[in-house]
C-alpha cells in the first residue's frame, strides 16, 4: 500500500542517482564546439521540460478553479508556478554558464532565450499579481485568468516564433548538435531517464509545497477563530 | 442582441469621451512630448532600425499609459447599474473596439509628428500602415484586457506594465520585423507570413479576452 503510493518517489530518486552517475561518466560523442559540454543536455534541457510540465499542471488547475471555485485547485496552480519558476531559474543558470563557454557570452539575442525570458517575466508577474490582491477568492480568480492568458501567449512565443527564425542552440540553424538524426543512442540512454527523474522531482517538490500551504492556511484559520 | 448591446455601449463611450476629452487629449499630449524628448536626445539623427524601435517604444508606453485607466470608471458605483444590464462580453468587446479606435487615431497622429521631427524613414508606406494598424489593434486589445485584470488589484498603475509587457513581446517582435522590412524596402512577399502571425496573435488575444473576461467581471 505504502509502496504503491510512494513508489514513484523511489523511482525518481533512482533515476536522478543514475543521471548523476551516468551523466558525468558515460562516453559522449565528440562534436566541434560542444565537446564535453554536451553533457549539459542532461542538466539544462531537462530543467525546461520540467518547468513546462509544472506550468501545464498549473494552467490545468487554473481552468479547473474557474469552473469549480474550489480553493485547493488554486493552491495547486500557484504552487506549481512557484516550483516551475524555480526550475526556470535553474535552467537560466545552467544555460548561462554553458553559453559563456560555448558562445562566449552570458546572454545572446536568441529566439529561445527570448522565449525563456518572457516566460520567466510573465510568471514572476503572476506572483506579483497574487501578492497585490488581498482577498483570497478574488486573488484566486484574477490570477487564474492571468495564468491562462500568459500560458497561451507563452505557447505561441516558444512554440511558434522560434520555428520561423534560426537559433544558436545546438541542432538548430546548422549548428552541430543532437537532432533526431544525430542524437546518439548513448545520449538518449541518459537523457530520457534524466527527463523523467527531474519531472518527478518537480512534482514531488510541488506536492510538498502544496501540503505546506494547506497547513499554513489551516493554522491561519485557527488563529482567527481563537 | 450582443451586437445591439455593443453598439449602444460603444456609443456611450464615445459620448463620454466627447464630453470629457480625457483619454484622447491625454495620450496625444503624452505622445507629442515623448516624441519631442526623443527628438532632443537623439538630435533627430537615427539609423532606420533605431527609428523604428524608438517609434514603437513611444507607442507602447503611450498605449500602456492611456489604457490602464480603461476600467477605472467602471469601478465607481454610478456605472454599476448600467453594467448590470449588459453582458460582460458586450462590455469587453465594446471597450476593445473603442480603445482600438482611440489608439488607431493616436498612432496615425504620432506617425505624422514623428516623421516631421525625426525624418521620414519609411520606404514602403502601405506595409508600414498595414502593420501599424494591425499592431495597434493587437496592443490595444491586450492592454484593455490586462487593465481589466489590474483594475481589480490595489496597485493599478505599475501592474499594467508588469503584466502586459511580457505577454506583449511576441506581438512586438513580429511588429518590429515587419516595420524594419518596410523601412529597409524588403518586398512584401518576404515578410507576408509575419502579417499572418500578427493577425493570428490579435485573434488569439480577442478569443482569450472574450472567454476569460466574464470570470473577471463576476463579483
Amino acid at each position: 500500500m505504502e509502496i504503491k503510493k510512494h513508489g514513484w518517489k523511489i523511482v525518481c530518486m533512482l533515476l536522478l542517482f543514475y543521471t548523476m552517475m551516468a551523466g558525468f561518466l558515460i562516453e559522449v560523442p565528440r562534436m566541434p564546439i560542444l565537446n564535453e559540454t554536451i553533457r549539459n543536455l542532461f542538466f539544462h534541457v531537462t530543467m525546461w521540460f520540467s518547468m513546462i510540465v509544472l506550468l501545464l499542471i498549473s494552467v490545468i488547475n487554473s481552468i479547473r478553479y474557474l469552473s469549480s471555485q474550489n480553493q485547493s485547485h488554486d493552491i495547486t496552480a500557484s504552487e506549481a508556478v512557484n516550483t516551475g519558476v524555480f526550475f526556470g531559474i535553474l535552467g537560466l543558470l545552467t544555460g548561462s554558464v554553458w553559453a559563456r563557454y560555448t558562445w562566449g557570452a552570458w546572454w545572446t539575442n536568441d529566439a529561445q532565450l527570448n522565449g525563456a525570458a518572457v516566460t520567466m517575466l510573465a510568471y514572476l508577474a503572476y506572483i506579483v499579481l497574487r501578492n497585490s490582491v488581498e482577498e483570497e477568492q478574488k486573488k484566486a480568480r484574477i490570477s487564474a485568468v492571468y495564468n491562462i492568458f500568459a500560458f497561451v501567449m507563452m505557447l505561441v512565443f516558444i512554440g511558434v516564433l522560434p520555428r520561423m527564425t534560426d537559433s544558436l542552440h545546438p541542432g538548430k540553424g546548422g549548428n552541430p548538435g543532437f537532432n533526431t538524426y544525430d542524437m546518439d543512442s548513448q545520449l538518449r540512454m541518459v537523457f530520457y531517464p534524466a527527463l523523467i527523474g527531474f519531472i518527478l522531482l518537480g512534482i514531488w517538490i510541488m506536492q510538498l509545497k502544496i501540503r505546506l500551504k494547506k497547513i499554513e492556511n489551516l493554522k491561519q484559520n485557527e488563529a482567527i477563530h481563537c | 442582441m450582443l451586437l445591439k448591446e455593443i453598439k449602444y455601449l460603444l456609443w456611450q463611450e464615445l459620448k463620454l469621451e466627447n464630453r470629457q476629452r480625457f483619454a484622447f487629449n491625454g495620450i496625444l499630449l503624452y505622445v507629442i512630448s515623448t516624441v519631442y524628448v526623443v527628438y532632443i536626445s537623439t538630435k533627430g539623427d537615427t539609423q532606420p532600425q533605431t527609428w523604428v524601435s524608438l517609434f514603437w517604444l513611444i507607442m507602447l508606453f503611450a498605449s500602456a499609459n492611456a489604457l490602464q485607466k480603461s476600467f477605472v470608471r467602471e469601478n465607481s458605483n454610478r456605472y454599476l447599474y448600467l453594467y448590470t444590464l449588459s453582458s460582460p462580453q458586450g462590455i469587453i468587446i465594446s471597450k476593445i473596439i473603442y480603445n482600438g479606435m482611440l489608439t488607431g487615431v493616436v498612432s496615425l497622429l504620432t506617425w505624422l509628428v514623428y516623421s516631421v521631427l525625426m525624418g521620414d524613414a519609411v520606404s514602403n508606406k502601405w506595409l508600414f500602415l498595414c502593420s501599424l494598424w494591425l499592431g495597434n489593434t493587437g496592443i490595444a486589445s491586450l492592454f484593455t484586457f490586462i487593465s481589466s485584470i489590474s483594475s481589480k488589484s490595489s496597485q493599478n498603475s505599475t501592474l499594467v506594465a508588469v503584466l502586459g509587457f511580457p505577454v506583449l513581446l511576441p506581438l512586438l517582435l513580429t511588429l518590429l520585423r515587419l516595420c524594419n522590412a518596410s523601412v529597409m524596402g524588403v518586398s512584401v512577399a518576404d515578410v507576408q507570413h509575419y502579417l499572418y502571425v500578427l493577425l493570428a496573435l490579435t485573434v488569439i488575444i480577442w478569443a482569450m479576452a472574450y472567454l476569460l473576461f466574464p470570470y473577471l467581471w463576476r463579483e
